[in-house]
């Protein structure tokens, strides 16, 4: 049981980051396949909405494995949520916090602020500007850079790619402004 | 890079092939059905459960990242790197195969324009939604339902990225 307690308590990066990792070569010795995520996405376009766009236009079901593994993260979060809860809530950096009040959140008790990621917000500017501005930079911008975190920045530099080291550059950079430009220009409008 | 750009108005396939490696490939020969697939499921359900019990799928984990307020974020994916970076080397060095007894093989990322203006324009959004691609799947698995919504625009953008590909600058 104690084992069981501890792996309810929150992980630390220096579990979590080895484990991740350690993705890299698991897939490539499963199956050869190549650690990355936004790939997800475009299969999807692909297999659902092709609209004759020759970037869709490819055999979507050879990367099937993508989907599968998509799937299995959704199924791991709610395993994780819901079997391996966390009986404390989440701790957020006091300066965190202090910086975030300022704009307007007031709750930091879960995994995502409640002030802004609720159903009620769905149809309101909140919504627009944090589901749906936020979801289509995220889908646009991962394929235009030609991977994400997990695709550049992992396998990327795991591999000494350096086009995937300036990605990751740019990510951040990118991470950087709307955190301090654009996040208290947006959460201002909002509240 | 004009080499590159002159690929891109000659052929889409070259520039699908070349430029567009899209992360994540299959370089596998052999096939998998369903049931082959599942493999990746198993090592998916492993990785939500990571993401959500280290926290990274949290909007304020991000926060704190870009606030430099908090090491975890760079524990975890600096932490990951090093750990990819030495299981590459020791698969190289000694050729170790896959199970279907291939050879390993990574497609290498060529670079162009949109690890800049892409690169720049997924970082926006990451700390608006505080989630990568992969924590969007982890966050609605965690019973986030509205992040359904984030997810279709993210496939959206992916689309629409497709749709004026040719028009952008590589």
């Amino acid at each position: 049981m104690e084992f069981f307690e501890l792996i309810r308590k929150p992980w630390p990066w220096y579990v979590a980051g080895p484990i991740i990792g350690f993705t890299v070569p698991v897939l490539l010795l499963l199956g050869n396949k190549s650690f990355g995520i936004s790939s997800s996405l475009r299969h999807i376009c692909a297999a659902v909405i092709p609209a004759n766009i020759s970037f869709f236009k490819y055999d979507w079901r050879k990367e099937a494995w993508n989907l599968f593994f998509v799937a299995g993260i959704a199924m791991g979060g709610f395993i994780a949520t819901y079997l391996l809860t966390n009986p404390e809530s989440l701790v957020v950096a006091a300066s965190t916090q202090y910086s975030l009040s300022q704009l307007g959140i007031t709750d930091f008790s879960g995994l995502m602020p409640a002030d802004l990621f609720s159903v009620e917000n769905i149809f309101t500017l909140k919504g627009l500007i944090f589901f749906v501005l936020g979801g289509f930079l995220v889908g646009f911008g991962t394929r235009y850079a030609g991977g994400c975190t997990s695709g550049h920045a992992i396998m990327g530099l795991s591999n000494l790619q350096w086009p995937s080291l300036i990605a990751t550059i740019f990510f951040m950079v990118g991470g950087f402004f709307s955190t301090w430009i654009l996040l208290p220009w947006l959460l201002q409008l909002v509240n | 890079m004009a080499g590159i750009k002159s690929n891109s108005t000659e052929g889409i396939a070259l520039f699908d092939k070349e430029q567009d490696s899209y992360d994540g490939t299959n370089q596998q020969t052999q096939s998998e059905g369903f049931a082959g697939n599942l493999k990746y499921l198993i090592v998916g359900i492993f990785f939500g459960i990571v993401f959500v019990k280290a926290e990274i799928v949290s909007w304020f984990r991000i926060q704190e990242m870009f606030r430099f307020d908090s090491f975890h974020m760079y524990g975890v994916i600096g932490s990951a790197v090093v750990v990819g970076l030495i299981s590459l080397q020791i698969i190289k060095r000694f050729n170790i195969k896959t199970i279907g007894g291939e050879m390993v093989s990574i497609p290498p990322k060529q670079f162009n324009k949109g690890q800049i203006y892409g690169g720049f324009m997924f970082g926006l959004g990451w700390a608006i939604t505080g989630a990568c691609p992969g924590p969007l799947f982890a966050q609605i698995g965690s019973g986030f339902l509205v992040v359904i919504i984030t997810l279709l625009s993210a496939i959206a953008g992916t689309w629409t990225y497709g749709l004026l590909r040719s028009k952008l600058p590589h």
